[in-house]
């Protein structure tokens, strides 16, 4: 693919290496290089769509395919005028999770990357309003991280206040509709 | 992007500083389509800061899916953006096609191309009529749920459901059209344009509604790009990016179709794209269902495809206690998927709904990820409202036409 | 004892006047709301009430019944006594208006010299209530709602009295029998067909002053949910309600009045002298109706433009030509 081979001359040290699945290209890009080779992609070679921006956890990965680190923050960016697509992924370590946040070369990168730390817990540097986003804002854990249970023992604890409160207002219920216990 | 309360306390004490009038419209307001908060500080009617604050239907659908086999996971999907349900079950299909390298027969694509335009139509329409109810046009609301209604009958006819289909399975469709959901539809294409005309003859020419639309809510097309805008939102702007044309999908590369653009992104332009979508929708079906004739008879499910069913248990399952709820029943059977990672977009109804799907090569899918277009149309209503009034935000939020349900997964 | 009772005869007939007026007022009210429900139910193909009685007639009194035994909730930081009070002067406001109309010749509750005058008064009074429960109810949206209903009934206000000043100046009179006789009297029978411009101003700006679609935005229940009442609940909701549309009644009867010829027809009924005030009133309230089901709401900035751009110097050139006419004719 052209804009991968201009990507790789542009910049060597950054590129991880290179892969294709199910005919999509896809390069793993080092984050410490990312905000640049972003850039990159979007100024000069016209990847002016960010589609997606998601995270992996690939804790007890099973597959037959190597994973340097826990996590994989994963970039599908699309061209418009050409028409092309090109999966950028990086890789980032448990210790220390961080990736350089791309808002300022596409805003649309700002809810996304705030999902990401919701779901995963992975910090997006320079990125101006890192909240939680579907999640209370109170909330503990990361849901979509593998060692997070889909049950937990604990519950979210404002679930109790929740709950006394709808047991307090039980009483002006009209019939005998009652609040579950449990 | 709300202050802290350290933030406030701090500007309290300022000489300066005023108390902003703070609006907290939503989650239960009649226009916001669902369950949107909107944190609004307002200077009289004008609109200072807007920061919309979602998650209030979140159900963790993308967890959920990781613990599911790919044909479970399915129904999930239904559950996104229910007003076309269809199409998010197509989307999802091919996702796990391309994965597992399947060839879909020929009927089932023209099948599915028909039930995604079906979904286009009856989601445009309810677009339409909660936009023009927003903005206070109350007749065009009971006129469209008259013909959506239709739409949804069909769907019953088709499968049983009306609202939740799950319609298309990995590998084709579950069915086969009867003779007389042909005629149905046959019948609802001959009418559907009259109504429409119907629809444009109510507002179109409005002074009120071009009042009320024009020129509000400007994007550029740049902007719009940038803002990750798609779907008939972003082709208001002017930019012709329509994933049917761009990688064509199912049946959509042996129709012929438009995709109208708008000229300068504001919200009349977006409507009147929409507008346009709906006859080209019709037109699609149209030639779908006279395809349909040239392939009577032929299969509807490719012959690899995975069983909907889950096989016959073993007759002495190894009963894994769960740690909380009774029993989760392994060693049944599940189709496998091999290693690999996809991401399939298709255009739906409100926009790109892409499909990231990782498989680790064993039954249960490693990642699903779902890129739902109501989720970036909302995270750009900050963009898009900047120097409007409250009257113009509800007019935004209906012409991005966002579901809820879609947005917080 | 004699002198007494005929000291009191005129009272009493006065009180007895007033109670027929108001019931049968309130009636009105009460189906012009099933009238309303039934027509744009028909708009928008579908039936309107059709449970309660026979066709749904009995609707509305089924309507009030609920609202009665509702519980009337009062928000916990709300001003109490303006609270309780804000409803009733909408009302009192709206209903007081109907004392001055001349329903015909012989009936008009109080026959003054400035029916006029009062009329205005009465409809700048009853935005009183409203932007008191505004402020009262302690909410943000009704608080929005208050203020966008002060700044809208004034400056319509402006344009409705000036578009009745050409009636004014063509009757001579702020009398509204005077004003009917002195239109039966003219050439054309009514004034409309004279004072088209002033007619058109008075319908535009009689719709804005009772809040109705396209200018409902005090109320526009899909930005502030239901404006300036959203704390109300229960019987206070429907004096609200019922404020609406007595002002909707009284807006239309003035324009009967002082446009379209009050109780006069092309030929008499015998037995019903208000047949034609009737006719009249009725079909100016479909009209409102028909408006409703029709066009989208205007926005706030868009509104005010139309009501000082347009509607104010419309209603100045018509005062300006009705008098250049007076003089030269």
């Amino acid at each position: 693919m052209e804009a991968l081979d201009k990507l790789k001359e542009r910049f060597p040290q950054a590129v991880l290496g290179e892969e294709t699945s199910c005919g999509q290209a896809m390069v793993y890009v080092d984050r410490n290089y990312l905000l640049e080779v972003m850039k990159f992609l979007h100024d000069e070679l016209g990847f002016d769509h960010l589609a997606d921006l998601g995270g992996v956890d690939y804790l007890g990965w099973k597959g037959k395919g190597k994973k340097p680190e826990r996590f994989e923050v994963v970039y599908n960016l699309y061209s418009i005028g050409k028409r092309e697509f090109l999966r950028v992924k990086v890789p980032v370590p448990e210790k220390d999770p961080w990736v350089p946040s791309v808002t300022k070369i596409w805003q649309v990168a700002n809810w996304f990357e705030r999902e990401c730390y919701d779901m995963f817990g992975i910090r997006f540097k320079g990125h101006p309003d890192l909240r939680r986003i579907l999640m209370p804002e109170d909330w503990k854990g990361y849901p979509l991280r593998k060692d997070y249970a889909l049950q937990p023992e604990e519950e979210w604890p404002e679930y109790d206040k929740v709950r006394a409160k709808a047991r307090e207002l039980c009483r002006y219920e009209w019939g005998d509709r009652k609040v579950r216990e449990g | 992007m709300a202050p802290t309360v350290e933030v406030v306390q701090k500007q309290c004490g300022h000489p300066e500083w005023e108390e902003p009038f703070v609006v907290n419209m939503g989650p239960q307001h009649p226009s916001t389509h669902g369950v949107l908060r909107l944190y609004l500080e307002l200077d009289g009617e004008n609109v200072v800061k807007c920061d919309p604050r979602i998650g209030y239907l979140h159900r963790g659908v993308e967890k959920l899916s990781e613990n599911m086999t790919y044909t479970q996971a399915m129904i999930l999907t239904d559950r996104l953006d229910y007003i076309s349900s269809a199409a998010n079950n197509v989307g999802y299909c091919l996702a796990v096609e391309k994965l597992l390298g399947l060839e879909v027969p020929r009927r089932a694509r023209l099948l599915r191309t028909i039930v995604c335009e079906m979904a286009r139509i009856s989601s445009h329409l309810l677009w339409l009529a909660t936009h023009a109810l927003d903005i206070g046009a109350m007749t065009v609301f009971l006129y469209c749920f008259r013909d959506r209604e239709w739409l949804l009958d069909i769907y019953e006819k088709i499968c049983g459901a009306r609202l939740t289909v799950s319609y298309p399975r990995v590998g084709g469709v579950r069915l086969d059209f009867t003779s007389e959901i042909i005629d149905e539809l046959y019948k609802f294409t001959e009418e559907f344009p009259s109504r429409i005309l119907d629809y444009e003859t109510l507002i179109d020419v409005n002074r009120i509604w071009l009042k009320r639309t024009k020129g509000i809510a400007v994007i550029s097309a740049e902007k719009a790009v940038n803002l990750g805008l798609t779907g008939p939102s972003l082709r208001g702007s002017g930019v012709p990016y329509d994933v049917r044309k761009f990688k064509p999908y199912d049946a959509y590369d042996e129709v012929e179709f438009e995709v109208p653009v708008g000229k300068i992104g504001d919200t009349y332009d977006r409507y009147r794209v929409r507008m346009e979508e709906l006859r080209q929708a019709n037109r699609i079906i149209r030639q779908c269902l006279d395809k349909l004739s040239e392939t009577e008879g032929e299969p509807v499910v490719a012959e690899e495809a995975p069983d909907l069913l889950m096989p016959e248990k073993k007759k002495t399952p190894q009963a894994v206690p769960h740690p909380k709820k009774g029993f989760l029943v392994k060693g049944a059977e599940v189709p496998v998927v091999p290693e690999g990672e996809v991401y399939v977009s298709i255009e739906a109804p409100k926009g790109e709904l892409g499909y990231y799907i990782v498989s680790d090569g064993s039954g249960k899918p490693w990642r699903v990820r779902v890129r739902a277009p109501s989720f970036v149309h909302i995270s750009s209503i900050p963009e898009l409202i900047k120097g409007h009034m409250v009257a113009d935000l509800i007019a935004v939020i209906g012409t991005l036409d966002v579901v809820l349900g879609e947005c917080d997964r | 004892m004699e002198a007494v009772l005929k000291m009191a005869t005129p009272w009493l007939i006065l009180i007895l006047e007033a109670l027929v007026l108001l019931v049968v007022a309130l009636l009105h009210v009460a189906y012009t709301t099933y009238a309303e429900r039934k027509i744009i139910g028909h708009m928008q193909q579908r039936l309107g009430p059709n449970r309660v009685g026979p066709r749904g007639l009995l609707q509305p009194i089924a309507d009030v019944v609920k609202l009665v035994a509702k519980e009337d909730i009062v928000p916990s930081g709300a001003d109490k006594s303006l609270f309780y009070l804000a409803p009733f002067i909408s009302l009192v406001a709206g209903a007081t208006s109907l004392a001055v109309i001349p329903v015909w010749e012989k009936f008009a509750l109080a026959n003054v010299n400035v029916g006029l005058l009062v009329i205005l008064a009465m409809s700048s009074l009853s935005s009183y209530g409203i932007i008191l429960s505004g402020w009262a109810s302690n909410s943000r949206y009704a608080f929005l709602g208050g203020l966008r209903a002060s700044a809208q009934v004034i400056s319509y206000e402006v344009a409705m009295a000036l578009s009745l000043v050409g009636v004014m100046l063509m009757a001579g009179s702020m009398n509204l029998s005077e004003i009917v006789k002195a239109q039966v009297a003219s050439p054309f029978k009514i004034y409309a067909i004279p004072q088209i411009i002033g007619f058109f101003v008075f319908m535009v700006s009689a719709i804005a002053e009772t809040n109705r679609t396209p200018f409902d935005l005090p109320e526009a229940e899909s930005e502030l949910v239901a404006g300036y009442f959203v704390e109300y609940s229960g019987i206070r909701f429907g004096l609200f309600y019922l404020a609406e549309y007595f002002g909707m009644v009284v807006m239309s009867a003035l324009a009967v009045t002082c446009f379209l010829g009050g109780w006069a027809g092309p030929f008499e009924i015998p037995g019903i002298p208000f047949f034609w005030f009737l006719v009249k009133l009725y079909a100016l309230i479909f009209f409102y109706i028909w408006v409703r089901a029709t066009l989208p709401r205007y926005r706030y900035d868009q509104l005010m433009g139309l009501g000082w751009k347009i509607l104010i110097p419309l209603a100045l050139l018509n005062i300006v030509i009705t008098g250049l006419i007076k003089v030269l004719v």
